[in-house]
């Protein structure tokens, strides 16, 4: 069994991260119920004596003494990190497992890339050694930030590189929340594209999110709780936003809702390398079957269902109807529609009772609706994990590495393009030492050289599937 | 004599376990209809092929299980442990933490060298436990990373050590859409990689089995539990103990010879299939009767009409003389291959052996084989597994033309467009490797059309 850390970010990433291990212990309290440290929670936490002082206390089997989440914290303010140390979780946290300062990176990648990176480049390099150290078998650095921001655009992606040469046999999963249109850093397109040059260069896998989509998708739950539709009420706990049961029980920000979206979505990614199924996928293998060619990592993912009616026996319709969900543009955490684009590569990971013939006949069902590219006709990947979520029977995360991204990173260009060209804002960048002109310009090349690409696979749409002629040969 | 079986991946892993419970449950079973000598003959036989040395009364399956990653081991071990008649033995598995990722190259090129020394040493301490040893059953899917990359470097490396030994490949066939993204790669370089060091692959497909479960025995929700437990069936009545050539009472003592001498005959055309007569859920068994003639007829056309199954398939298929396209009133005509299939070898065992005139028919087979030589019979007495009669042809013929030509196919589109190569190249699988794998494999296919 393999170990993951999870690296958060700045303002952002770190309170996902928040709610992401929140979730994680909820699940693993559900799942576990003998209280032994096994496998499973080893690949996101550490068993720790806490009587021990200093490093000996890591215990790698028998009865839970005290869990310790695999993280690194590294925010340029104290204000979320402190708020999360006095709160509940503090005891899964290490005091040791965070980067703090005091000033923040206000809102400029160039300070939190060229400013914080040189100057905590040796802490956190530390920080990142320690815990893979902590780990028997490290896969995968698991990154959540922001790219609107300063520390979690500028010093997240300064980390990527970092990984990428210390331990290059790690994978880099990314989750990256893009800044909507209404965002009100307005030199979010910025710290956008600059920080995607170093996400298209150093990152494995990126799975882009928008605030908007996770609105819109929040909006549409409380609409389906609060409207009470005869007969049928929702289950609370399997609010795909709830956070019922959980150590925070208080909803008070706004962006709990949106976060704890994420973090199911984080559980999920990783349920079927944790818990046993008879279908199973790593989390070498996401990247092995979706990514068809080395720039082109961005996956689309869809969460389903978002909560579920408290009507016990789910009948057949209804599984087929989370399979259909799964493709429709409201479920999709980006702004992006699917269905409408074209399919390089697709991946279904199915958790709870749902068999290999369910997956089978919806597939079969829906792909007349999906259009992929030529060469890759059937391109289906799929997962059994025995384990459901918690709250659900079964559920469904879609990763589609599609087409439809294409629109966001052009919208996103286009903003970029507006400021530009008014030199708008600039300043603030260039002052920092290291950064001029040239920064922009090839940020801005190195994301239109990724459109082109998604253009170019798009032409190919419409046109039919020709077999190419085969080797002959001689009898 | 005994067979060691190797099992890889999660695929071979969990078919492994229903194959040693098929066979020890059927050996047990009450129902073999036959007296209590011949019951008891019988299941010394296939105790001493399957399974070795009891301690506390418990049979040690004769297996090393082998997986990248430690869940689905876990799973087949306490399985076996907890079903009380069986179980593993203690030290025949090896296990590392991670796994392959659906990679063939990184099962082949990285962690096949790096655990070759172990895994060789568990396979050896399973033979040397033997007291005749007949050969290897190695159980494999073909879309993933260890089944496939590693059990082609274990098939290799069996090849090199124990060249005296035979070796029998389980190949599961992944269904057409998508298991795997990558399977039509993994299976085209796996498939070229045993063409040369495996004596013979025994393929199943993962969607004619998904047909049997859903049409023949009404599964609704069909699990890899279902499937699995139908191919252990299919894998069982094939290696369970059959009369020698000499008499009754005497067991067959090399099956994997035997099997391998009959069914084929020229290094060039190595895949096997399995069809096996009747299918049906527990609930219908108790209703039905069937007749030698009945069953037999069923698998004649079977074989003809490459139906894997006996219901929907066509009974207008003739045998005819000529190899030239056939013209038939209701068949769709294909240019490349002839509907009716030709076979190369064929094997029946059929239990209380009646009429089987209709399989010596000089027609079914390739022109350069007679068919008392082409076609062999094995009997036995005993009933299999709660049939009261069953009967189960291995065959070497045609049928596995087409999916093979369309897994050869995708994966030559897909290679055209140089997707997802740059993950193989990563751990030394070149361009040239595929082009070889692609050129054998149309060879392979070639050669089966010219028949």
């Amino acid at each position: 069994m393999t170990q993951s850390v999870v690296v958060q970010v700045g303002q952002c990433g770190n309170q996902i991260g928040c709610c992401f291990w929140d979730l994680a212990l909820r699940e693993h309290a559900a799942v576990n119920q003998k209280g032994i440290y096994d496998e499973a929670i080893s690949s996101f936490f550490r068993n720790v004596d806490t009587r021990v002082v200093g490093d000996g206390g890591s215990i790698s089997k028998g009865k839970i003494c005290s869990l310790k989440a695999r993280a690194v914290l590294i925010d340029m303010e104290e204000g979320v990190v402190n708020e999360i140390l006095q709160g509940p979780l503090r005891d899964v946290f290490d005091t040791k497992q965070l980067i703090t300062d005091i000033s923040g990176s206000g809102n400029n990648w160039a300070v939190g890339h060229r400013v914080f990176g040189s100057l905590y480049q040796d802490q956190i390099l530390e920080k990142l050694r320690k815990s893979a150290e902590h780990c028997d078998c490290l896969q995968c650095f698991f990154i959540i930030h922001s790219m609107g921001g300063g520390t979690g655009s500028g010093l997240g992606t300064f980390l990527l590189k970092m990984l990428e040469d210390e331990f290059p046999e790690v994978y880099r999963f990314v989750t990256s929340i893009y800044p909507s249109g209404e965002d009100d850093v307005i030199t979010s397109p910025y710290n956008s594209i600059l920080a995607m040059k170093e996400l298209n260069e150093h990152a494995d896998c990126v799975l882009p999110i928008d605030n908007q989509s996770l609105f819109d998708i929040i909006s549409k739950i409380d609409l389906m709780v609060n409207s009470g539709k005869l007969g049928t009420t929702v289950k609370p706990k399997s609010l795909v936003t709830s956070s019922s049961g959980a150590l925070k029980t208080q909803h008070k920000k706004p962006f709990d809702a949106m976060n704890n979206i994420v973090a199911n979505l984080l559980l999920n990614l990783t349920s079927s390398a944790r818990f046993e199924g008879s279908l199973n996928m790593d989390l070498n293998e996401i990247s092995m079957n979706l990514v068809p060619f080395p720039q082109l990592h961005y996956l689309v993912s869809s969460l389903t269902p978002l909560y579920t009616l408290t009507d016990v026996n789910i009948p057949p319709r209804r599984l087929d109807q989370m399979f259909s969900d799964a493709f429709s543009k409201d479920h999709q955490l980006l702004r992006a529609d699917p269905k409408h684009s074209l399919y390089l590569a697709c991946a279904l990971m199915v958790r709870g009772n749902v068999q290999i013939s369910d997956v089978r006949r919806n597939i079969e069902r829906l792909k007349a609706s999906l259009q992929f590219v030529s060469w890759n006709q059937e391109g289906w990947k799929t997962s059994l994990c025995s384990v459901p979520p918690v709250g659900h029977s079964h559920s469904l995360l879609a990763l589609a590495n599609n087409t439809c991204v294409k629109p966001t990173f052009m919208e996103l260009k286009e903003r970029f393009m507006r400021l530009y060209k008014k030199k708008a804002h600039l300043h603030h960048y260039l002052q920092v030492e290291g950064m001029e002109e040239s920064c922009f310009t090839e940020a801005v090349s190195s994301l239109s050289a990724l459109i082109q690409e998604y253009n170019q696979l798009d032409a190919t749409k419409n046109m039919p599937v020709q077999d190419l002629p085969r080797l002959s040969i001689a009898v | 004599m005994s067979i060691v079986t190797v099992q890889l991946g999660q695929c071979g892993n969990q078919i492994g376990f229903e194959v040693f419970d098929a066979l020890l449950s059927d050996s047990h079973s009450s129902q073999g209809l036959c007296c209590k000598r011949e019951n008891e003959a019988y299941q010394a036989s296939c105790k001493e092929r399957f399974f070795s040395e009891e301690e506390k009364g418990v049979p040690i399956a004769r297996a090393v299980l082998v997986d990248m990653e430690p869940k689905v081991i876990n799973q087949t071990l306490a399985k076996a442990a907890q079903s009380g008649r069986w179980k593993y033995g203690q030290h025949a598995c090896f296990c590392q933490k991670q796994g392959s990722g659906n990679n063939w190259a990184y099962g082949y090129s990285v962690h096949g060298p790096r655990h070759e020394e172990s895994i060789m040493n568990l396979i050896r301490k399973e033979v040397e436990k033997c007291d005749s040893f007949s050969g290897f059953f190695i159980i494999m899917s073909m879309a993933g990373g260890t089944g496939s990359g590693i059990g082609a470097f274990v098939t290799q490396n069996l090849q090199d050590q124990y060249s005296n030994s035979l070796k029998m490949n389980q190949i599961i066939w992944p269904y057409g859409t998508g298991e795997v993204i990558v399977q039509n790669y993994n299976s085209i370089l796996t498939l070229s990689h045993l063409y040369r060091s495996s004596d013979a692959l025994l393929v199943h497909e993962n969607d004619a089995v998904h047909k049997i479960c859903a049409k023949l025995m009404n599964i609704k929700q069909i699990s890899f539990s279902d499937i699995n437990q139908v191919l252990a069936h299919q894998l069982g009545s094939v290696f369970q103990p059959t009369y020698s050539a000499e008499s009754s009472f005497h067991y067959r003592r090399n099956p994997l010879g035997d099997l391998m001498e009959h069914l084929v005959p020229h290094p060039e055309f190595k895949m096997l299939s399995i069809r096996n007569v009747p299918h049906m859920s527990e609930n219908s068994l108790a209703y039905s009767t069937f007749t030698w003639a009945g069953l037999l007829k069923h698998l004649r056309q079977m074989l003809i009409s490459n139906a894997r199954m006996e219901e929907g398939m066509s009974h207008h298929t003739q045998p005819n003389f000529s190899w030239g396209l056939t013209m038939l009133p209701r068949l769709v005509l294909n240019p490349w291959f002839q509907e009716f299939k030709t076979s190369l070898a064929n094997m029946v065992k059929p239990h209380l052996y009646k009429n089987l005139e209709g399989f010596k028919d000089p027609a079914l087979y390739t022109s350069w084989l007679v068919p008392v030589n082409a076609f062999n019979v094995w009997k036995t007495q005993r009933a299999f597994s709660k049939y009261e009669k069953s009967a189960v042809l291995v065959s070497n013929s045609q049928f596995l033309v087409k999916p093979l030509d369309m897994i050869v196919g995708k994966a030559w589109n897909m290679f055209a467009s140089k997707a997802y190569i740059h993950q193989y190249t990563k751990f030394g699988i070149e361009e040239e490797d595929f082009l070889d794998s692609f050129t054998s494999l149309e060879q392979v296919v070639a050669s089966y059309c010219n028949l």
